[in-house]
C-alpha cells in the first residue's frame, strides 16, 4: 500500500462456493479502501456477500469449501500482508491483534462456560504469550472503558449473566484488547434493541477516536449507516453496486438499488396515508444470476434505461469523480432527476 | 443447592416406593399362588397353608408390602419357634427358590454386575469419544469413513451376535484373547484371572455402546464447531489446537457424561444379554431367572436396585452438570 494512511485494501476480490449445483459467487471482484478514523459501512440484503467479504478479510471463511481470489491487503506495522496469498499462521497472527471483528449476535458469540476475565484475557494472552499480569491489567482496563461498571467483578462472572448490549460491549473490549487498527463489525446492534444499538454506535465512534481505528461496518440498516459512516459501499448479489460518501449516498444516490434501499427506510416525515415502499421481487439466486444486470427483474426504472442494455450485460462501475462510483445503464446525466429521493422528501 | 439435593432425595424416596408398590401389585395380579411355589415335590394344603402364614402370603397386599419395606429397615424373621429364622436386615425377604435370604444373593450378584459395567463404560468411552473427536477431525476422511463402518456395525450387529462371534471364534477357534472360565475372582486377589474373566464381556458390551458414542460424539463436536463462540475464538487469532481443546470438547462433550452416566445406571440393572452369553452370575442372569420362577423377592429387589442406581445417577448428573455448564446453576 503507497498511502500510509490505509489500512485495508481489497482488489478484486473474489470468493465463491463450489457446491454440487454450480458455483456460488458470493463476492465478484470488489474494490474497497480504510483509512485511519475512516468508518466505511458495506450496505445490502441478506446474501448480497457482505458478511462473506468481512469474513474473508479475517480468513475466516472455511479454507476447503471457498475459492478466494484478488488481494486483501492489511497494514500491520511497517507491514504490509495480503491476507489471501498469506498462510494461515500468518493470517492468524493478524487476528485479534492487527484487525479484529465484533459479530451480529452477542448472546451466542461469547462462550457461556467461561468467565468474561478468561475470555478477554485469552484474547491478549494469544499474542503476548506469558503475560498473565498484564493480560488481567489490560481485561479490566477494556471493561472500564466499554463502560461495564465494577469491572473486577464482572470480570468473573459468566456471559449469561449479562444482558444484550453488555454483551456486545464485551465483544468490543475483547475486540480492542491488543490494539488492532482495523475494527470489522458484521451486523453489531442487530440483536439489540433501538437505545442500546444507540449506545453501542457511540461507544464505538468513541473508541475509534481513541485507538485511532478504521472501522469497517457491516449493515443492513440504513440508520445505522447514517449515523455512523464516512463512506459507503452498497452491494447486490456479490457486486458492489454504488460506492461513495454518506451524503452522495444519501443526497445523491445513483444506483436503482439504492434509490429502492432508501425508499424503504421508514421516515416519521411520511404522511399517514402513503404506504412505506418496498423494493418488489427477492434477491437472486447466486447459483443462476442473470446474465445482465442482478438488479434488472427488480428495477423499477429499467423503461429509461436503453432497450435491452439490462439484460444484456453487467453495467460497469462508472463516475464522474472516482469517490463516487455507481452501476447503472441509465445515462449519468438522466438519473439525478429520477431518482431525486432525499433532497425532495 | 442443600436444598435441591433434599428435595431430590425426598423425590427419589417417593418414587421408589411408588415402583416396588407397583411390581408388587403386578405379582399379585399373576393367576399363581405363592404359597403353592414354595413347597417342592412333596406338597399338601397344610404344608402350603402354614407356608403361606409363615411367609406372610395371607396378609392383604397393602399389609404384605409394609412388612416388606419394615424388612429392609429393621430384617425380618419367618414363621415362628423352633422352625423361625431371620434375614438381617437389609432384607429384601426370602427366595423360596434359591433357600437363601434375598439379600445374600444379591451379595453374590452385584460385584459381578458392577465390575462388567465399570469395565465396559471405561472401553467405550475411550474408544466412542476417541473414535467420534477423530471422525470429526477428519470429517470425509478415510478415518472418518472407516469409522462410520465401526458404527454401523456396532448399532446393527446384536449382542447375541458379537457375544457369540467374540466367545466361539475369537476366543475359542483362534485363541486371540483368553477366557477363564473358572469363575469370578476379585481384581486384589488375582489381577490377571480377573481381567480373563471379564475381557470377552467387556468387549462385546463395549463394542456396542462404543458405536453409539461415535457417533454422537461426532455429531456433538461438528455441531459445536458451527457455534458462534468457535467462530469468536477463531477471531481472536487463537490455533486450531486450542480452539478444538478449550473451546469445542468441552462444550461437545458435557452431554457425553449426562448419556454415560444414564447408560451406565441402566446396566447396573443387568445387562441381560451379555451375562447369559458369557455365563456371567450378574444381576441381570439373577432377576431372568427369578422372573421365570416366579420369585416374588428377588424381582421386587433387583427392581429397586435398577430403580435407585437411576435415580441416583440423574441426581449425580444434575450435579455434575452444574458444574460443567455454569449456565445451569442448583
Amino acid at each position: 500500500m503507497d498511502n500510509p494512511n490505509q489500512l485495508l485494501k481489497i482488489s478484486n476480490l473474489q470468493v465463491a462456493f463450489p457446491t454440487d449445483d454450480g458455483e456460488v459467487r458470493a463476492v465478484d471482484n470488489l474494490n474497497l479502501t480504510l483509512n485511519i478514523g475512516e468508518t466505511v459501512a458495506i450496505v445490502g440484503e441478506s446474501g448480497s456477500g457482505k458478511t462473506v467479504t468481512s469474513l474473508s478479510v479475517m480468513g475466516l471463511h472455511n479454507m476447503r469449501t471457498t475459492k478466494v481470489s484478488g488481494e486483501i491487503l492489511v497494514r500491520d506495522g511497517d507491514e504490509t500482508i495480503d491476507v489471501v496469498s498469506a498462510g494461515m499462521e500468518k493470517v492468524r497472527g493478524l487476528r485479534g491483534r492487527a484487525v479484529s471483528m465484533i459479530f451480529q449476535d452477542p448472546m451466542s458469540s461469547l462462550h457461556p462456560y467461561y468467565r468474561i476475565g478468561n475470555q478477554l484475557g485469552e484474547a491478549f494472552l494469544v499474542h503476548n504469550p506469558g503475560k498473565k499480569k498484564e493480560a488481567k491489567a489490560r481485561t479490566l482496563e477494556m471493561l472500564e472503558l466499554v463502560g461495564i461498571p465494577q469491572p473486577d467483578k464482572r470480570a468473573n462472572e459468566y456471559p449469561h449473566q449479562f444482558s444484550g448490549g453488555m454483551r456486545q460491549r464485551v465483544m468490543i473490549a475483547m475486540a480492542l484488547m491488543n490494539n488492532p487498527k482495523v475494527l470489522i463489525a458484521d451486523e453489531p446492534t442487530t440483536a439489540l434493541d433501538v437505545t442500546v444499538q444507540a449506545q453501542i454506535l457511540t461507544l464505538l465512534k468513541d473508541l475509534q477516536k481513541e485507538f485511532k481505528m478504521g472501522i469497517l461496518i457491516i449493515t443492513h440498516d440504513l440508520g445505522v449507516v447514517a449515523q455512523i459512516a464516512d463512506r459507503v459501499s452498497v452491494m447486490y448479489a456479490g457486486n458492489l453496486v454504488e460506492q461513495g460518501s454518506a451524503d452522495d449516498i444519501f443526497y445523491n444516490p445513483m444506483a436503482p438499488y439504492t434509490v429502492g434501499l432508501l425508499h424503504s427506510v421508514p421516515r416519521i416525515t411520511i404522511g399517514k396515508k402513503s404506504r412505506l415502499q418496498s423494493i418488489p421481487g427477492q434477491p437472486p439466486s447466486l447459483i443462476s444470476l442473470p446474465s445482465g444486470c442482478a438488479f434488472a427483474p427488480r428495477c423499477t426504472y429499467i423503461a429509461n434505461a436503453p432497450a435491452g442494455s439490462c439484460d444484456a450485460s453487467l453495467p460497469v462501475l462508472t463516475g464522474t469523480d472516482s469517490s463516487h462510483v455507481s452501476r447503472c445503464h441509465i445515462p449519468e446525466a438522466n438519473r439525478a432527476a429520477l431518482f431525486s429521493v432525499g433532497k425532495a422528501k | 443447592m442443600l436444598g435441591f439435593i433434599s428435595r431430590r432425595l425426598t423425590f427419589s424416596i417417593i418414587t421408589l416406593l411408588v415402583v416396588v408398590f407397583a411390581v408388587y401389585a403386578i405379582f399379585s395380579l399373576l393367576p399363581f399362588d405363592p404359597a403353592a411355589l414354595t413347597c417342592g415335590q412333596h406338597c399338601n394344603p397344610q404344608i402350603i397353608h402354614s407356608n403361606r402364614i409363615r411367609l406372610g402370603y395371607d396378609k392383604s397386599l397393602l399389609a404384605q408390602f409394609w412388612l416388606f419395606i419394615k424388612g429392609i429397615f429393621l430384617g425380618r424373621t419367618y414363621g415362628f419357634g423352633a422352625s423361625a429364622f431371620t434375614c438381617p436386615a437389609p432384607s429384601f425377604g426370602f427366595s423360596f427358590n434359591q433357600n437363601e435370604c434375598v439379600s445374600t444373593l444379591l451379595a453374590q450378584a452385584f460385584p459381578i454386575t458392577i465390575n462388567l459395567a465399570i469395565g465396559s463404560l471405561i472401553i467405550w468411552l475411550i474408544m466412542g469419544v476417541g473414535l467420534g473427536i477423530l471422525a470429526a477431525r477428519y470429517k470425509g476422511k478415510f478415518l472418518d469413513t472407516a469409522s462410520s463402518i465401526f458404527v454401523l456395525l456396532g448399532i446393527s450387529l446384536p449382542i447375541f451376535v458379537t457375544g457369540l462371534f467374540m466367545l466361539i471364534w475369537v476366543s475359542l477357534k483362534w485363541k486371540i484373547i483368553p477366557i477363564q472360565l473358572q469363575g469370578y475372582v476379585s481384581i486384589f486377589s488375582n489381577p490377571i484371572g480377573y481381567a480373563k474373566y471379564f475381557v470377552l464381556p467387556w468387549i462385546t458390551l463395549a463394542f456396542a455402546f462404543a458405536a453409539l458414542y461415535t457417533r454422537f460424539t461426532r455429531a456433538s463436536i461438528l455441531e459445536t464447531l458451527g457455534e458462534d463462540y468457535i467462530r469468536t475464538a477463531r477471531a481472536k487469532g487463537l490455533s486450531e489446537k486450542i480452539v478444538l481443546r478449550k473451546h469445542t470438547f468441552r462444550a461437545a462433550l458435557a452431554p457425553i457424561v449426562t448419556m454415560a452416566s444414564l447408560d451406565f445406571a441402566g446396566l447396573i440393572g443387568g445387562a441381560i444379554l451379555t451375562e447369559s452369553i458369557f455365563n456371567l452370575p450378574g444381576l441381570g442372569r439373577l432377576t431372568l431367572q427369578s422372573i421365570y420362577e416366579f420369585d416374588l423377592n428377588v424381582v421386587v429387589a433387583t427392581t429397586i436396585i435398577a430403580a435407585a442406581v437411576v435415580i441416583v445417577m440423574n441426581l449425580i448428573v444434575d450435579l455434575l452438570y452444574a458444574v460443567l455448564d455454569p449456565r445451569v446453576r442448583i
